[in-house]
């Protein structure tokens, strides 16, 4: 399961064959029915984002008349534009804009920070191993496993005392409190490989703590500091239940917003609209998913598999 | 002094985030216990209430349909995308050309929040304006699906919708796993003359079966933990047809001012994880003091 590096990856093919065992012309007829089906399953993974991409450009009567489904046959980027700054969510008319920049500044200091601490953790759990450490490690990954729905009414009753009620900075706080068991968890699994001659020999030539994690440690780091960013991100930017009970209003991020936006009741279901606002927010962890699948993927063996 | 400062950094660094975890994972969750067991409704009070909110839980209809669904959606929803993971894992491994591109198709869902999911298939479903309107536009005018809209039905659009989006998930694990199985006692096997099925199900599945014990635990984990797909989806309703324990917790504690039950009812979440977790941590434990007993 080891790549080069230490982090799972996917191995590539390898030399068994399984369609060889049968002739050239099975094995031909096979991959035939083999392509056939990963298209079909292609086609129905990719057919939600099809439609609403498709919806986002079309005229709201052409939709009434045949349903999401269909093909275009009328084109306009204005739903684009009234989604992000103009539609009305719960009352306030300024689009999607407001709550996509909420999330921006929820989610990127919370993955710096909970990523920072992270790495700090790992370090000291694999490079700096004292009497109880191995405890303290299964102790603090226990926070992965924690269905949220059991520390609601604790978090409302913390933020409220530290007076981060509704506020951005209160969802930072609890997805780096949340955070640090994730990010603990996949570092130090991944510097745990590093060799402990390494260390301990920096260790005689009188470096410190800091000294050896900036010099040894930190520059062997970036893979496995990417697929934390990535997963991290995409986990905070996605996540709805603390977002729609420690928020209201204004200060809510996107994934509450967009329930409100195309559950709330209205007269007239403007689909065009909702589907570029859906698509708005879907986009970020989207766009980061197309240019770093390879380390998203890494991620999810790493986190999964140990 | 500076000896003994520089001698205990990595205590102290770790310091706050074992703190941090201790309050959050113990204390967070003593405190949501006690709530449980208060007098609470509207606000946190800390009157003894003793077990009486578990017991209304317990009696409570809702509740009753909450975890009845929770039992169909998880069983499906785990079988289902496991068998899908399977067969994808099986079809790609077939040295298709491509293979990163048919991935990285198949694995997209995972990246889209179960907000953006639920509400496009909701989309879908809606007889109005998906499925049913399109087909009925190619001209099967009596074309009829309304599963979401239809009570006892309206929980297999949710199995759907979460089979959509994990069997991708499945999918990837599942392939590493296939990729790391032993390829002699395959080579060994063809040569026997073993048909290729019979190799998939004498040899291959049965050497990846702690990965697919790994899939099935984190499946589960995450059926338990089913709330923003539900939310996105159909809201738990049509009426309380597609509630599940998370809504429920969420709908007593802010939405009917009845903390207590709530918390109950998050207690129980927690005991279903742990009943999931707990097994496994210890079968897994064991299997690899086993394995490392083999090797040394």
């Amino acid at each position: 399961m080891k790549a080069a590096g230490g982090i799972a990856a996917i191995p590539d093919a390898v030399a068994f064959d399984p369609l060889a065992t049968g002739g050239a012309w099975r094995r031909r007829r096979s991959m035939a029915v083999v392509y056939l089906l990963l298209t079909a399953f292609a086609a129905y993974y990719l057919l939600p984002l099809g439609v609403i991409v498709l919806n986002s450009f079309r005229d709201l009567g052409e939709i009434a008349r045949g349903g999401l489904i269909g093909l275009p046959h009328s084109f306009s980027l204005d739903h684009w534009a009234k989604a992000w700054n103009s539609f009305c969510v719960n009352g306030l008319c300024k689009g999607v804009e407001p709550f996509f920049y909420n999330s921006l500044k929820m989610a990127i200091p919370a993955t710096i920070i909970s990523t920072a601490i992270g790495a700090v953790n790992g370090y000291i759990l694999s490079a700096w191993r004292f009497k109880g450490s191995e405890l303290l490690f299964g102790f603090i990954t226990l926070g992965v496993f924690l269905p949220g729905q059991m520390v609601l009414l604790p978090w409302a009753y913390t933020l409220g005392l530290l007076g981060l009620t509704n506020t951005v900075w209160g969802l930072v706080l609890i997805h780096c409190v949340q955070g640090l068991a994730f990010t603990t968890l996949f570092c130090r699994n991944y510097y745990v490989n590093i060799p402990d001659a390494l260390i301990k020999a920096a260790r005689i030539d009188g470096a410190g703590f800091w000294r050896i994690f900036r010099r040894i440690v930190l520059p062997l780091s970036p893979p496995i500091l990417i697929v934390t960013v990535i997963w991290q991100f995409t986990g905070i930017w996605n996540e709805f239940l603390f977002g729609v009970v420690f928020s209201s209003g204004e200060r809510q991020p996107i994934t509450a917003a967009l329930i409100a936006l195309t559950a709330g009741q209205t007269n007239v279901r403007q689909y065009n609209v909702e589907s570029a606002a859906v698509l708005i927010g879907a986009l970020p962890p989207l766009l980061i998913y197309l240019f770093g699948g390879r380390y998203f993927m890494r991620g999810l063996t790493q986190g999964a598999i140990k | 002094m500076k000896d003994w400062l520089s001698r205990f950094t990595p205590q102290m660094v770790l310091a706050p985030s074992v703190i941090a975890s201790f309050v959050y994972v113990f204390l967070f969750c003593a405190w949501t216990v006690w709530l449980s067991l208060s007098d609470s409704t509207l606000l946190p009070e800390f009157s003894w209430g003793g077990f009486k909110h578990y017991v209304a839980l317990w009696q409570n209809r809702r509740w009753t349909i909450a975890y009845t669904n929770l039992f169909l959606f998880g069983s499906l929803y785990v079988t289902g995308s496991l068998a899908i993971g399977l067969v994808l894992a099986i079809l790609i491994d077939q040295r298709v050309r491509g293979e990163a591109i048919w991935r990285s198709i198949l694995l997209y869902p995972l990246a889209m929040s179960f907000v953006v999911t639920g509400t496009v298939w909701r989309w879908t479903f809606n007889p109005t304006t998906g499925l049913q309107a399109f087909v009925r536009t190619l001209g099967w005018t009596s074309f009829e699906f309304d599963w979401i809209l239809d009570r006892t039905r309206a929980i297999y659009t949710i199995v759907f919708t979460g089979t959509w989006h994990a069997s991708g998930f499945a999918m990837v694990l599942l392939l590493a796993g296939l990729r790391s199985v032993d390829q002699d006692l395959i080579k060994a096997a063809q040569i026997d003359g073993a048909s290729m099925a019979r190799i998939y199900y004498k040899i291959v599945l049965p050497s990846i079966r702690p990965i697919i014990v790994a899939v099935v635990v984190i499946l589960l984990q995450f059926a338990i933990k089913t709330f923003d797909l539900v939310a996105a989806q159909t809201g738990g309703g049509p009426g309380l047809s597609t509630n599940v324990p998370a809504i429920y917790v969420y709908d007593l504690m802010f939405q009917r001012g009845q903390i207590a039950q709530g918390a109950a009812a998050a207690v129980m979440i927690l005991l279903a994880l742990a009943l999931v977790l707990v097994p496994y941590v210890i079968w897994s434990n064991r299997r690899t003091r086993r394995e490392a007993q083999a090797s040394s």
